[in-house]
């Protein structure tokens, strides 16, 4: 039982970063129509800007989660200005392919930059663990999901309370439609995109510290995120929230009472299950974003 | 010409160990060769139903463990006390099982993901791949898990009246990946020309209208799925018996993604497509190897496959094709000018 109290505190804590993973993916996906291969490397690229910051450089850890997180969010700008911005009106596989060479170049380079050995990347929290009664939880991991919850929050209400997040929603309803009323698809499209890519580094930054960075740990969060996505249903922002925790907790006991070996497949036998069972994802609804 | 052109080709390849007798070319060529095998499996799926498998790499390595286990023998305890003892057998059996098991698996992969299409395919054949190497790493009593299978003997085959052959030099494999190549060439463009061919091409232009006329879509698709699936497993078995060791790191994603950009630089949807962008990209990582990096070369290759999109996005074949369709008409008018400006005005009979 207190086996089981832990891991699903552990489930909390490492759903809060698989959401912001999926609502990233899931939003790029509903509003440009754009499966995103390089979310992983975003991923990937805001952890190594945290080592790069806190460790190489020896600044603030809290300095280097913040630079992170901008900076992906400028490098997603950059690259749907330069590779999907010329894309756009090309077919679905088409775009598909131009991101899987993205992923490449951009994995390769981290490989080249940092070199294949795994980092390490030192926090300024203490080492004793917080305990309440059965469950112990580092002090890291409860910085984690306190970040974690806060960006979900400010991501909703980016999307429900703002100028731009209605322009967001507008264009994924219908995208000709918001054009004639004004809507600039273009600045639409890149804020998405940047938003989505900022997310993805934030996670990256947040889960770099609690696990190890090496050049490869992208590809597994791209298909962690695609496994989320698929599970909220594409383009809905709640469904991927409550499929990042759904994941994270399957993950946990999957892990914990099966085997250890196998946790990693555990997101893409709920894809498997997801499709048999309800392909349109657990929170489908009519076309809609939010 | 142009008629002449497939058998001086063929000729070229088929005389090839006797002019190129360096055994190093001959393992390119013959690593080459099954690759070209995989892209043109790639190719039935991409190019001709528009479905990307962005996890063929699991279908290539389901070949290559199939096939070594059958050949290596086996024995698994499969739930309490229940075992599975397997004899070894033959390695030429092995290739059929492979070839046979890779297939019946791209039926399942595509029953279960050809309900939905497009991102969700990729996304499922992706994570496909990503659970059979879990598998191939976990089960370490079936397939000894990083240690790797080892040992893998190379193919015997019997000649009636010749006695058995091991093909153990480079040689006799290279020949034996030729046949093989040139198997699933034929069976790949007679099926694309096929009445199944056009009901293929006819609903990755228009799925509705497609189905519309009475073409049974998923039924067409998964045909497709387990057939490409099919020639991806006698490739991977081929792979097995020739490097004679295979881990779980044969069903990484960077083999798809050499599969794919061998398809989509050729050109996808035409039969010469996978055959050049094979031989480019067998061939480049030799040339580069002694000037880059890994990291650099995959850079290169990454950057490689977006200036295609951009700029070829059909690939190399079709514009190739029509660059020389657009030469010989110029050519005849050429000469056609050359006739008119030669015959005089006034000089008719």
């Amino acid at each position: 039982m207190d086996q089981l109290l832990q891991h699903l505190v552990n489930a909390v804590i490492l759903g809060g970063t698989y959401a912001l993973l999926g609502i990233g993916l899931t939003l790029i996906f509903g509003i440009m129509r754009v499966v995103n291969f390089t979310h992983g490397e975003l991923y990937a690229f805001g952890a190594y800007t945290v080592y790069l910051i806190s460790a190489a450089l020896g600044l603030d850890f809290f300095l280097g989660l913040i630079v992170a997180i901008v900076a992906g969010g400028l490098l997603g700008a950059l690259i749907e200005i330069t590779l999907l911005r010329p894309m756009r009106g090309a077919d679905i596989d088409t775009v598909m392919l131009v991101m899987i060479g993205g992923w490449i170049v951009m994995q390769n380079t981290e490989l080249l930059v940092w070199g294949g050995v795994a980092k390490a990347i030192v926090t300024p929290f203490p080492e004793a663990p917080l305990v309440i009664g059965p469950v112990s939880i580092s002090w890291l991991r409860v910085f984690v999901l306190v970040v974690a919850l806060l960006l979900i929050a400010g991501s909703y209400v980016l999307i429900h309370r703002t100028k731009l997040g209605k322009a967001m929603r507008a264009t994924f309803q219908d995208t000709d439609t918001a054009a004639l009323m004004g809507v600039n698809i273009r600045g639409v499209y890149t804020a998405t995109f940047a938003l989505g890519s900022g997310l993805a580094a934030a996670a990256g930054a947040l889960l770099g510290p609690v696990f190890l960075v090496t050049p490869t740990m992208g590809d597994l969060a791209s298909l962690k995120a695609f496994a989320i996505v698929i599970l909220g249903g594409l383009g809905n922002i709640t469904g991927a929230t409550v499929g990042g925790f759904i994941l994270a907790l399957v993950e946990e006991i999957g892990a914990g009472y099966i085997s250890s070996g196998y946790r990693d497949a555990m997101g893409f036998l709920i894809i498997i299950a997801v499709l048999l069972f309800k392909p349109t994802g657990l929170f489908a609804r009519a076309e809609r974003v939010g | 010409m142009k008629r002449a052109l497939p058998a001086f080709w063929l000729i070229v390849v088929l005389t090839v160990p006797f002019w190129l007798p360096d055994q190093y070319i001959l393992h390119i060529l013959i690593i080459t060769g099954i690759f070209i095998i995989a892209a043109m499996s790639l190719n039935l799926l991409l190019g001709y139903t528009g479905q990307l498998s962005l996890g063929h790499v699991a279908f290539f390595g389901i070949g290559a463990y199939a096939s070594a286990l059958t050949t290596l023998g086996f024995d698994v305890e499969l739930f309490a006390g229940f075992r599975v003892v397997h004899e070894p057998w033959p390695a030429v059996v092995g290739f059929f099982v492979g070839t046979i098991v890779a297939g019946m698996s791209g039926y399942v992969i595509g029953r279960l993901s050809f309900k939905v299409r497009g991102a969700y395919f990729v996304i499922v054949t992706i994570s496909f791949a990503e659970v059979t190497r879990l598998v191939a790493l976990n089960w370490v009593e079936l397939t000894q898990g990083p240690l790797a299978l080892t040992n893998i003997p190379p193919y015997t085959i019997g000649f009636p009246g010749l006695g058995d052959y091991t093909l153990w030099n480079k040689t006799a494999y290279y020949y034996l990946v030729l046949a093989v190549g040139l198997a699933a060439y034929i069976v790949i463009s007679r099926l694309v020309g096929s009445r199944i061919g056009r009901a293929m091409i006819a609903l990755k232009e228009n799925e509705t209208l497609a189905s519309s006329v009475g073409i049974d879509v998923t039924h067409y698709l998964v045909l497709a799925a387990v057939i490409s699936a099919a020639v991806a497993g006698s490739a991977g078995s081929l792979y097995a018996h020739y490097v004679k060791i295979i881990d779980p790191d044969i069903f990484l994603f960077v083999y798809t993604v050499m599969m794919v950009i061998m398809v989509i630089t050729g050109g996808k949807g035409t039969l010469a497509g996978p055959i050049v962008g094979g031989i480019i990209f067998g061939f480049l990582p030799v040339i580069l190897r002694p000037i880059a990096a890994p990291a650099v070369q995959w850079i290169l290759y990454g950057a490689l496959m977006i200036v295609i999109v951009f700029v070829l996005p059909q690939g190399i074949v079709p514009a190739v094709e029509r660059w020389m369709a657009n030469w010989t008409q110029f050519g005849r008018k050429a000469a056609g000018i050359m006739l008119a400006s030669n015959s005089k005005p006034g000089d008719g009979p």
